[in-house]
């Protein structure tokens, strides 16, 4: 099958998926992680609707990276289960993008920025193949969309904190996913780039594109984000950003440490 | 010189030696940027045991059992390691060093009691210590071409997973690319390259035929395919280098010459290497400074930084 009739054919599922009784893009029930025996996160159950970029929101050592891992099937769950549209992850691996955590990797890595990009095709060639031509064209779209295209040659030890943080995006768009998990892609990145990444998540969205997107900055939660997941180990609250960031539910979250709750209280909207 | 190379013996020794360079380094490579270097040491320690159990085992001196009960041992070397490591507060490093030494020890007295009991053929097993690539047969040489075409294969076949998995496993494994088994493969690569250098560096300083070209490489370029080349073509000249010299010398074993070969290589790269090395980086340093000490210059400078 070629590329053209794969996208068209995930384009119809995807549609398909959405139209049929308005399955979820994400289903977690009763996930639990343990490390060592300590566990991480706790009776994990919500759903996710299609088509929302998802806030996920809670203090140092809540388990939120480690929610994202769980949910790709990067670590074993001790309890429980995911679905994504509906049917186990397994069989669905193409359709999730994982943008990880900048400092995860090593930046004096020798390699160029394009050739991190191209990584992203990689799940769709398997093992053994080469990326090709369309592999490639694909690349440099994605190095495009996220205003890198002038430095696809670069090094990427040369690159700043923000151009990393670009370059594991147009990775992610690579993948051409359906659902993108992003650990803290906003992290140290300066206003120009965190704005260009906000714009690119909105037309992920627009384009029925689920984005769960790991979040630090209270104040901003309200503005960015149609729909929030607060975790503390375990689930606090999800659903809509108006209905769920309630200064109650983020008390619930971040328990006495009310500095941080009295200094975001004019930023949450009212319950 | 010109005398040896006429000896056929010798020629088989030195393509041993060059072919062994080169794939090590190869993989050396991999071995570095998965930020394993000391993994090569282990394995090549713990493997010592292997080899005087092999030779009471089979009671000859042939490559194959040799290489596959060091390949044994080494293996469980390591897996010792992780096994400390994930069931313990022992942290990776300890683990390494606690391992390394304790199989080394086993493997020395093993040896040192063979060589007592003055087995028949045993003599020529103490090489595996230090090295004597002069001892190697063309059997042996013969072993570490197919061994080296192994390993070239893999790389080839794999390279743009081996690269995924030292960059990023964590998105590799998202990707639902199966990680674990890359990895491995590399370990494998990695056991096999370090078993076949056993004879000629020995297994005190195969580690640093895997490491030390690597490093060297990474001097030169930003980019994995040159650091692969150049990782194997320091490996193939170091090999080459320390067998002529130890042939020619007062029967100095190989293993140490190796490694000397290859630590100047290093040396010359980290002096003399473009962007990376010393020289280019004192030279930069000191442009900048001139700069900065010129007002019209620096406040130029300055607005070019700020575009």
């Amino acid at each position: 099958m070629n590329q053209v009739q794969t996208t068209e054919l995930r384009r119809q599922e995807a549609a398909g998926d959405a139209q049929a009784a308005r399955v979820p893009a994400v289903e977690v029930h009763d996930l639990s992680v343990a490390y060592q025996k300590r566990p991480v996160i706790w009776g994990i159950d919500f759903q996710i609707p299609a088509g929302k970029l998802v806030g996920l929101v809670g203090p140092n050592g809540a388990g939120k990276s480690t929610l994202l891992k769980a949910i790709l099937g990067l670590v074993p769950p001790a309890s429980g289960w995911v679905k994504i549209f509906g049917r186990p992850y397994d069989a669905q691996r193409r359709r999730l993008g994982y943008v990880p955590q900048r400092e995860s990797v090593d930046w004096d890595f020798p390699t160029s920025v394009f050739d991190v990009v191209l990584m992203g095709r990689y799940g769709h060639l398997g093992l053994f193949r080469r990326p090709g031509k369309a592999d490639r064209e694909m690349a440099w779209e994605c190095l495009r969309r996220v205003g890198m295209a002038d430095f696809a040659h670069r090094q990427i030890s040369q690159l700043s904190g923000g151009q990393q943080q670009r370059v594991f995006l147009a990775r992610a768009l690579a993948q051409d996913a359906d659902i993108y998990f992003m650990d803290e892609p906003l992290a140290g990145v300066d206003a120009a780039t965190e704005h260009a990444i906000l714009e690119l998540l909105g037309v992920l969205r627009d384009q029925g594109k689920t984005v769960v997107v790991v979040h630090h900055d209270l104040q901003t939660v309200s503005a960015y984000f149609d729909w929030v997941l607060l975790l503390n180990m375990r689930l606090v609250a999800c659903g809509p950003t108006k209905d769920v960031f309630t200064p109650e539910n983020l008390q619930k979250t971040y328990g006495g440490r009310l500095t941080v709750l009295a200094h975001t209280a004019h930023t949450v909207s009212p319950a | 010189m010109g005398n040896l190379l006429l000896d056929p013996n010798f020629r088989w020794v030195l393509a041993g030696s060059l072919l062994l360079g080169a794939s090590s380094g190869a993989i050396g490579a991999f071995c570095l940027l998965r930020k394993r270097s000391l993994m090569g040491d282990v394995l090549a320690h713990a493997a010592l045991p292997g080899v005087g159990a092999a030779f009471l085992l089979t009671g000859s001196k042939e490559p194959l059992p040799l290489l596959a009960g060091a390949a044994v041992s080494g293996i469980a070397g390591t897996w010792c390691v992780d096994f400390i490591t994930r069931h313990s507060r022992v942290k990776e490093e300890t683990a390494l060093g606690l391992v390394l030494s304790v199989f080394f020890g086993i493997g020395v007295v093993l040896l040192t009691w063979i060589q007592r009991r003055g087995f028949a053929g045993q003599s020529g097993l103490d090489s595996f210590l230090f090295g004597q690539s002069a001892a190697m047969v063309r059997q042996d040489v013969v072993t570490i071409a197919v061994v080296s075409a192994v390993l070239v294969a893999a790389v080839a076949l794999l390279y743009k997973e081996l690269k995924l998995l030292c960059f990023d496993p964590a998105f590799g494994a998202g990707l639902g690319l199966p990680m674990r088994f890359v990895d491995g493969v590399l370990t494998a690569l990695i056991v096999l390259a370090v078993v076949i250098g056993l004879q000629a560096a020995g297994v005190v300083l195969t580690a640093a035929l895997l490491v030390t070209p690597a490093v060297a490489a990474r001097y030169w370029t930003r980019r994995l395919p040159v650091m692969l080349v150049l990782s194997g073509l320091f490996g193939a000249a170091s090999g080459a280098a320390g067998t002529v010299a130890s042939a020619v010398g007062p029967r100095l074993p190989t293993g140490p010459l190796i490694v000397l070969a290859a630590t100047a290589l290093f040396l010359v790269s980290l002096v003399a290497a473009p962007e990376r090395g010393l020289l280019a980086r004192g030279w930069r340093r000191w442009r900048l400074r001139r700069k900065a000490a010129r007002p019209d210059l620096g406040s130029r400078g300055g607005q070019g930084g700020a575009r």
